[in-house]
């Protein structure tokens, strides 16, 4: 044991002698601790099996709007036929939905399942409380392990993009639109911010519950509301409380229409499936009905980028919202909560 | 005279309505290892948490190294190794992994940590383990990783939560060796927080006694036990071969300057007085043609110490929930005698 301590003599004034030399700058905890949740992520099970998972539908939906692409650009009646890359992106034959419809489907298990034991893990193991005796703010927990997660993402669905345009070069030899290549990155941001939201809806939940398990099922549980039940639900909901359609003016069946899409926008699928269609069908000018009035001497041609994102920025900023309240919220109860166990 | 290291004034904690720690005052100087001492649930790791500045206190401030805990956590932090009761790793993450993660967020250079981790884990006796994962590492090596992972930032102050909890006994021995070796030979500070006494005794200077919230003792074990057993703070045990005559003996030993008590059973008699007396007892034995077998002289440890506190805790609270402030501030008149 003397020699031990001995030992430790050395390594103590050593430690001393260089931090007063101060030769070196010492690395940002943040980074450090964002790079070690980076790695955490990419190594574990499930984010291995979901990026498999989406990999495996985009190869599936690249394969089949390959082979439609002939059939697609040749026909004459779609203003949209001359969008090579964003047709890749969204034509099918039926067999496969397109890759976005994917996205709006295994994006939010993909967040689920990268945020849902963010906090309550690190707590039920006894790590939180020795990383917060470390020199670090609390804040920077939290942060780091959205920040992590948000890259890895950013890198999944960046890659994808690419990987997609760079395989309709080779096979189609066709050149990219600066106008395509915009909106193509915009479908990337728009993919990332719309996981963005599950990732940090898990998180708060991984916040607000102890038990990995309760906040897992809890996340999949709004998820399936969102997804299944809550169409049903505002159905039923449409045919009591509003009247028969059979009996409405032209007006009113509009005005009542303007309601029930609000209500379906409440969904977040619903935000981001409006957004990416319009974003990758440049001809779509409207996501509500049109009037004749506003129809009358439109022309049938494709929408410039700024238009589409015009019209989508509704969406797009009640995406960025609901990401970033359920972000405030996770960190409040963050911030306030106990740390020992 | 020198600035404590600790110094905690008038801290108190609230968890709703229970108070968990009550006005609690206490100053520790650099080089000293104080043993917090109480049973579970006194609010020792409360206290622990609110020197870290990881909890809010409801009023009162602890001072570490001249920062405010609470105001200035960071370097406080900088300064402190904690290591808590449960102490957890990232299981996926080898030892060695999981002790260059925490030099890294304590600003060791990139080019350095690994070796500086590796050597840490070799001198905690972790050589064989560190390209284990620490899923896999058994309670006592858990505790060894943790006190590389407390060493390797290189702290002031050190703070151990229940650090012997689960060693084996040659491992708490070590263990303790070390800390009071670091101590002496760095100058460093620590706190400890047990409720074995034994080892406390084995390696604090001063311990402080712990219970409800409130400190109801302070000092070495040495003051502690005279100020508790103050009536009589010496005692002999004698073993006799045969006592024909018990009475008689009493009264006879009664005689003997500075005795308060005599008890006397088959073969033994116990002698408790104000002054060590035991050759004039021993002397008494033998002048009266004794057959001593066996003389013991009682001292009051930790054990006793303890075991005085809560009984009088446990009686308090058998007795009147209502009386227990007052016969918590008769505790504390006795040691403000001192």
């Amino acid at each position: 044991m003397k020699s031990q301590v001995a030992y430790f003599n050395g390594l103590f004034s050593a430690g001393s002698k260089s931090a007063k030399t101060g030769s070196y700058r010492p690395a940002n905890p943040f980074l450090v601790m964002v790079r070690k949740e980076v790695a955490d992520q990419v190594h574990s099970w499930r984010f291995i099996i979901l990026a498999g998972l989406i990999l495996l539908t985009f190869i599936g939906s690249m394969y089949v709007s390959l082979s439609n692409i002939s059939k697609a650009v040749a026909d004459t009646r779609d203003p949209d036929r001359l969008f090579l890359y964003l047709k890749l992106l969204t034509i099918t034959d039926g067999t496969l939905p397109p890759f976005h419809v994917f996205i709006g489907f295994l994006g939010p298990l993909l967040g689920i399942s990268m945020g849902f034991d963010a906090i309550n893990s690190e707590q039920s193991n006894g790590t939180l409380i020795r990383l917060m005796a470390q020199p670090v703010y609390r804040d920077a927990v939290i942060n780091a392990k959205f920040v992590a997660s948000l890259v890895v993402i950013s890198t999944l669905f960046l890659s994808l993009g690419l990987l997609m345009i760079g395989g309709g070069l080779i096979i189609t030899g066709v050149k990219i639109e600066p106008s395509e290549f915009i909106r193509i990155l915009c479908f990337v941001a728009l993919s990332i911010i719309y996981v963005a939201f599950w990732l940090n809806l898990s998180i708060l939940l991984s916040v607000k519950f102890r038990q990995t398990a309760t906040s897992a099922l809890m996340a999949i549980a709004i998820w399936l509301f969102f997804t299944v039940f809550y169409q049903i639900l505002l159905n039923i909901m449409v045919k009591a409380l509003l009247p028969d359609p059979g009996l409405l003016s032209q007006d009113q069946l509009q005005s009542y229409n303007g309601i029930i899409l609000t209500f379906l926008r409440f969904v977040p699928s619903q935000l981001y499936t409006d957004a990416t269609s319009t974003l990758l069908m440049p001809s779509v000018r409207s996501l509500g009905p049109l009037t004749m009035e506003q129809m009358a001497g439109a022309i049938p041609s494709p929408l410039s980028v700024r238009e589409s994102l015009l019209v989508v920025w509704p969406q797009v900023s009640g995406l960025i919202a609901a990401t970033v309240s359920c972000f405030a919220l996770s960190y409040y109860l963050f911030m306030r909560r106990e740390i020992r166990t | 005279m020198e600035q404590p290291i600790i110094e905690i004034n008038g801290l108190t904690k609230y968890y709703g309505r229970l108070k968990a720690v009550d006005n609690l005052h206490l100053r520790i100087n650099k080089g000293e290892i104080f043993g917090l001492l109480g049973p579970n649930g006194a609010g020792k790791s409360t206290t622990i948490l609110m020197l870290l500045g990881l909890t809010e206190p409801s009023s009162g401030e602890a001072h570490i190294c001249g920062f405010n805990a609470s105001r200035h956590p960071i370097p406080v932090k900088r300064k402190v190794g904690y290591m808590p009761d449960s102490v957890g790793f990232y299981n996926e993450l080898t030892a060695l992994e999981n002790l260059s993660y925490m030099g890294r967020l304590n600003g060791i250079p990139e080019t350095t940590v690994k070796e500086l981790a590796r050597d840490m884990l070799v001198e905690v006796g972790l050589e064989a383990a560190i390209h284990k994962k620490a899923g896999t590492f058994s309670r006592g090596m858990k505790q060894r990783l943790g006190l590389a992972d407390v060493l390797i930032k290189q702290p002031e102050v050190i703070i151990l939560d229940e650090p012997t909890l689960g060693i084996d006994p040659a491992g708490v021995r070590d263990f303790l060796e070390l800390i009071r070796q670091l101590s002496q030979r760095q100058g460093l500070t620590i706190l400890l927080s047990s409720h074995h006494l034994h080892q406390v005794q084995q390696v604090c200077n001063r311990v402080g006694i712990f219970v409800g919230g409130q400190l109801l003792a302070e000092g070495n074990i040495q003051t502690l036990a005279a100020n508790l057993f103050k009536s009589a703070p010496y005692a002999v045990q004698v073993t006799l071969k045969t006592i024909q005559d018990p009475v008689a003996l009493q009264k006879e030993l009664l005689q003997l300057p500075t005795i308060e008590k005599v008890t006397v059973t088959e073969a033994m008699a116990e002698i408790s007085g104000q002054e060590d007396i035991t050759p004039d007892i021993v002397r008494f034995f033998v002048g009266k043609g004794f057959d001593v077998t066996g003389v013991q002289k009682k001292t009051y440890g930790l054990d006793e110490i303890y075991q005085q506190y809560f009984e009088n805790n446990l009686k308090e609270n058998v007795f009147n929930e209502k009386s227990s402030g007052l016969f918590q501030r008769s505790f504390f008149g006795r040691f403000k005698k001192r």
